[in-house]
C-alpha cells in the first residue's frame, strides 16, 4: 500500500512565462514593448531629423517628408516621438521597479514585525493616500523645482504606498504559513525567514501589479509634463509634446503622435500583465488545500 | 532522580479577545516528558492541546506558569535567532499542503533540518528519504509534485534530521487517510526512539495514540482530566469525558454498531 | 406524513460502467454501483482512488475537460446525457450532496434561513411562508438546537457539528432521493461525530433516501454503510455486504486497508490473505 508518486498537470508555482504569454492579448502586447525597446534603442539610426532642430516649415501637416508633420517651432514631429521614448519608456518603467522595491521593502518589513513598525509604515503610507496621486506629485515637484529627475522623486514618493500595502497583507498572510514556522523553529532569524520563505512566495502577485503599474506611471510623467513640471522644453517628453500641441489644436498632429504612442505602451503593458495575472490566479488558489479525490 | 526531559508546570495561555474579555485556551497545565519515551496528549478541537505545543516550541507566549526544556526555561521566540539549546525541539505540522515552501525543492528544506543538527552526523538526505520510506531519488522535486502522506514524510524528515531530543507532533495524521494514519504515527515513534528524542504526539484520534504512546494525557477545555499509561487510559477510562471519548470511536466490526451519542 | 407516501414512489440510483477521464488522464475506469432507497451505500478508497468523483460525476459537476462512459441510470435515463439544464432541474431536488465541510459548502453572507428557502422555492415554487415553515421542520429534524432562532443566524454562529446537520438540512429539505455524502464526518471531533452518524442513520430509514457515503475512514462505514464497495485507482476492487468486506475481505487491497487501523476486528476464516504474509499450505 505505497503511495504513489501523483503526476499532477499543475504548473509549478514559479512565473511561468510561456503560458503567459500564449494568449493573443499577451503575445500582441510583448510585440509592442519589444518594438518599442528597439525605437528606443535605433532611435538615432531611424529618426529622419533632429528632434531639437527647428529646421523645418512650422505647422505641416503630415506629409511624405514628415510622416508626422512638424510642430509650432518647426520641429520633425516623427523625430520626437521616437526620442521621446528614451524618456518617458526607461524612466517609467524605471519608477515602477524602484516604487517595486521600496514599498515592497517596506510592506514586507510592515508585515512581518507587526506592531510599531507596521503603524508607523502604514501610516505614513496612508498620508500619501490622503492626497489626490497628481496634485502630490505636483507639489512635491514644484517644491524641489520642476525638472525630470525631481518629478520622478515625487513620483516615487507617491507610488510605494500602493506597493506596501499589497505586500503587507500577503506577507501577513504568509507569515503564518506553517512552512514560515518551521523555518524559524530550524534556527531561521527574522530576516532570513522573510528573504528565503516569505517574499519569493508573495513576489508574482507584486510583480503583476507592477506590470499594470508600468501604464500608470507613463501617463503619471506625461501629466506632469504636461504641467509643466517634468520634462523641461525642448526635451523631447511624450506629455511635453501633448501639451505643447493641445494649444495648437487645429494641427491635430502635434498632439496626436506623442498621444498615440502613450496609448500604445499603456495597453501593451496592460495586455501582459493581465495575462500574467490570469496565469498565476490558480496557483494562488491551489496554494494550500490539495483536494482529495 | 532524573529531571524530566520537558517539564510543564501549571501553565496558562490566555488571549484578550478583540472587544474585550479573554480567553483562556490553557489553564494551569501540567505535564512531564520523559527521556525517550512517547507521551499522547489527546482531545478534541478547541481544547487547547495545538496551543500548549505551540507553547512548547515557544511559537505562543505563556500567562502563567513555566517550561523547562532540559532546566532551560522556555520564551516566546522573538526576532532573533531560536536559542542554541531550544533547538532540540522540532515539530511536525497537522497541515502537509502548507509545512514546506512551495518555492524550493524538498532536498533542500531537508537539508535546513541537517544544517540545524549541532552533530556533524553521517546522515545526508538520501538516507533520511529512506527512513521515512521515500524512494532517494526525489530530492529534487517541488512539493507539488508529492501526496499530503508523502508531504508529511518529506516534514519529518527535516524534522528528524535537525536530531531533536523533543519531537511535538501537532496533529501531524488528522489530514492522512485512515490506511496511513497508524503507519505515520509508528513511523514517528520509531525514528524518534532511534534518534534518542521523545516524541509528544497530540491528535484528536485515540485509538492510533494508544499503539504508540506509552502515557496518554486527556485534555478538555484547557484542563488535562485524566493522564495514564496508554493501557490505563483505554481500557480502565475514569472520567467521564474519557469515557465519552472512548464510546464516540466507531468500531470496524463490520456490524453496524453506531457509536456512541455526544453529550450536547 | 408527505415522506411515507413518497416512500413507495422512490427510486435508487445505478451506475453501470461508469469511465471519467479529465484531460485524457483516466480517473474511472469503468465501475458499477447501486443504490437503493432506504439503504446507505458505502464507497470507500483512499485518495486519488476516484470516490469523489464518482460523487460528482453523479450529480453533473465534473471538472471542464472530463470525457464520460457508460450509465448512470436514474428516473429512466442515463444522467450523462442530460444537458446541464436537466442536472439543474435535478441537482438538489431530486439528488443533493453533502461536503465534507460546512464553513465551505454552505454561503457564508446569507442567513440559514435564505438557505433553505431559496433553493426549495426555485423548485417548489413555494411561497415564502411555507417555505420558512418547511424549513423550520427541516431543521427541526436535523435536531438542530431552538430551531427558530437559528433561521435567522449566519454560519458562522455554528458550531462545526451544528453546521453540519445544517448543511444536512439544505441537502434533504426538497426530499431528494438520492444523497451523496462525501466525507461527512470528517471534519468533525469524534464526540460530535457520533450524532451525526447517528442522524444520517435515522434520516435515511425515515425518508427511504437512497444515501451513498464516499468516505476513507472505514469506521464510519462500518456504522453506516450496508454494503460497501472499496474503489482503487479508479475501479472497485471489492464489494459486499459489509460484515463480509471488513471481516472476510476477498481483496488483499481491502485487507490491506483494514489491517492499517489500530481498532479493527479480527478477521474471519475466508478471508484473503495479507498480501506480505506468506501462504501457509492447508491454512
Amino acid at each position: 500500500m505505497t503511495d504513489i508518486l501523483t503526476q499532477q498537470t499543475k504548473r509549478k508555482r514559479r512565473i511561468s512565462l510561456p503560458p503567459a504569454f500564449r494568449t493573443p492579448l499577451a503575445i500582441t502586447g510583448a510585440a509592442l514593448v519589444l518594438f518599442w525597446l528597439l525605437v528606443m534603442a535605433f532611435a538615432p539610426l531611424i529618426a529622419p531629423a533632429d528632434p531639437l532642430a527647428q529646421a523645418f516649415e512650422r505647422l505641416q501637416p503630415p506629409s511624405a517628408e514628415h510622416l508626422f508633420g512638424t510642430d509650432q517651432v518647426g520641429r520633425d514631429v516623427l523625430s520626437r516621438v521616437i526620442y521621446g521614448s528614451r524618456i518617458s519608456l526607461p524612466l517609467s518603467i524605471g519608477l515602477v521597479l524602484a516604487s517595486m522595491i521600496v514599498g515592497g521593502t517596506l510592506g514586507a518589513i510592515a508585515g512581518y514585525f507587526g506592531k510599531a513598525v507596521d503603524e508607523i509604515i502604514m501610516r505614513l503610507a496612508d498620508l500619501v493616500f490622503a492626497f489626490p496621486t497628481i496634485i502630490l506629485a505636483m507639489v512635491i515637484t514644484a517644491a524641489l523645482g520642476p525638472n525630470l529627475t525631481n518629478a520622478v522623486i515625487a513620483m516615487l514618493i507617491v507610488s510605494w504606498p500602493a506597493y506596501a500595502r499589497v505586500t503587507r497583507s500577503l506577507v501577513v498572510s504568509a507569515r503564518q504559513q506553517e512552512y514560515v514556522v518551521a523555518g524559524r523553529l530550524l534556527g531561521a532569524g527574522a530576516f532570513t525567514s522573510l528573504r528565503r520563505d516569505v517574499l519569493p512566495n508573495v513576489l508574482s502577485p507584486v510583480f503583476v501589479l507592477a506590470m499594470l503599474d508600468v501604464g500608470t506611471a507613463i501617463l503619471l510623467l506625461s501629466g506632469l509634463s504636461f504641467l509643466g513640471l517634468g520634462a523641461v522644453p525642448p526635451t523631447p517628453d511624450w506629455g511635453a509634446m501633448v501639451a505643447g500641441g493641445v494649444e495648437q489644436f487645429s494641427s491635430w498632429w502635434i498632439a496626436a503622435f506623442p498621444g498615440l504612442a502613450i496609448f500604445t505602451v499603456v495597453m501593451a503593458f496592460n495586455f501582459i500583465g493581465d495575462s500574467l495575472r490570469d496565469s498565476l490566479d490558480p496557483h494562488t488558489q491551489d496554494a494550500v488545500q490539495g483536494r482529495a479525490m | 532522580m532524573n529531571a524530566p526531559l520537558l517539564s510543564i508546570d501549571n501553565v496558562s495561555v490566555r488571549y484578550k479577545l478583540p472587544g474585550g474579555g479573554s480567553l483562556t485556551a490553557v489553564n494551569e497545565v501540567s505535564l512531564d516528558v520523559a527521556d525517550s519515551s512517547v507521551v499522547g496528549l489527546v482531545g478534541e478541537s478547541g481544547c487547547g492541546k495545538s496551543t500548549l505545543a505551540r507553547a512548547v516550541c515557544g511559537l505562543e507566549a505563556t500567562s502563567g506558569g513555566s517550561i523547562k526544556f532540559k532546566g532551560h526555561e522556555v520564551r516566546k521566540l522573538g526576532m532573533r535567532r531560536r536559542p542554541e539549546e531550544l533547538m532540540r525541539i522540532q515539530m511536525v505540522f497537522q497541515n502537509p499542503y502548507a509545512s514546506l515552501n512551495p518555492r524550493r525543492t524538498v532536498g533542500s528544506q531537508i537539508a535546513d533540518g541537517l544544517r540545524a543538527n549541532p552533530q556533524q552526523t553521517s546522515w545526508s538526505v538520501a538516507g533520511l528519504l529512506e527512513e521515512v520510506e521515500l524512494p532517494s531519488d526525489v530530492q529534487q522535486r517541488f512539493p507539488h509534485q508529492f501526496s499530503g502522506g508523502q508531504r508529511q514524510r518529506i516534514a519529518i524528515a527535516r524534522a528528524i534530521a535537525s536530531g531533536p531530543e523533543l519531537l511535538i507532533g501537532d496533529e501531524p495524521i488528522a489530514s492522512l487517510d485512515a490506511s496511513l494514519q497508524a503507519r505515520v504515527a509508528t513511523l514517528m515513534r520509531r525514528l524518534a526512539l532511534e534518534a534518542g528524542a521523545s516524541l509528544l504526539f497530540i491528535s484528536h484520534d485515540l485509538a492510533v495514540v494508544r499503539i504508540i504512546a506509552d502515557e496518554v494525557a486527556v485534555m478538555n477545555k484547557g484542563v488535562i482530566v485524566e493522564h495514564g499509561t496508554s493501557q490505563q487510559v483505554w481500557e480502565q477510562p475514569q472520567e467521564a469525558y474519557t469515557k465519552r471519548l472512548l464510546a464516540a470511536i466507531p468500531a470496524v466490526d463490520g456490524l453496524g454498531t453506531l457509536p456512541g451519542e455526544a453529550a450536547s | 406524513m408527505v415522506d411515507t407516501q413518497n416512500r413507495a414512489d422512490r427510486q435508487g440510483l445505478s451506475v453501470r460502467g461508469l469511465t471519467v477521464s479529465i484531460h485524457g488522464k483516466p480517473i474511472i475506469r469503468g465501475i458499477d454501483l447501486d443504490l437503493v432507497p432506504g439503504k446507505i451505500t458505502g464507497l470507500a478508497g483512499e485518495s486519488g482512488s476516484g470516490k469523489s468523483m464518482t460523487g460528482l460525476a453523479m450529480l453533473g459537476l465534473l471538472p471542464d475537460g472530463s470525457k464520460t462512459g457508460g450509465e448512470i441510470l436514474f428516473d429512466g435515463r442515463n444522467l450523462l446525457e442530460c444537458d446541464e439544464r436537466e442536472y439543474g432541474k435535478l441537482r438538489g431536488a431530486r439528488i443533493a450532496m453533502v461536503f465534507q465541510d460546512p464553513t465551505a459548502s454552505l454561503h457564508p453572507m446569507l442567513t440559514i434561513g435564505r438557505q433553505l428557502t431559496d433553493h426549495l422555492r426555485v423548485h417548489t415554487g413555494m411561497s415564502k411562508r411555507d417555505a420558512m415553515a418547511k424549513a423550520l421542520e427541516t431543521l427541526e429534524r436535523v435536531k438542530v438546537p431552538d430551531p427558530a432562532t437559528a433561521l435567522k443566524k449566519y454560519p458562522h454562529q455554528f458550531s462545526g457539528g451544528q453546521l453540519q446537520r445544517v448543511a444536512i438540512a439544505v441537502a434533504i429539505i426538497c426530499e431528494p432521493e438520492i444523497l451523496i455524502a462525501d466525507e461527512p464526518t470528517t471534519a468533525l471531533d469524534v464526540t460530535v461525530q457520533a450524532g451525526v452518524l447517528r442522524l444520517l442513520q435515522q434520516l435515511c430509514d425515515e425518508l427511504g433516501i437512497a444515501v451513498v457515503l464516499i468516505t476513507h475512514d472505514l469506521g464510519v462505514m462500518s456504522s453506516l454503510a450496508e454494503r460497501i464497495s472499496v474503489m482503487r485507482g479508479g475501479e472497485i476492487v471489492e464489494e459486499g455486504p459489509r460484515y463480509e468486506v471488513l471481516r472476510r475481505p476477498q481483496h488483499t487491497y481491502t485487507r490491506s486497508l483494514v489491517e492499517a487501523l489500530p481498532n479493527h476486528e479480527p478477521f474471519l476464516e475466508g478471508a484473503v490473505e495479507s498480501a506480505e504474509s506468506r501462504p501457509e499450505v492447508g491454512s
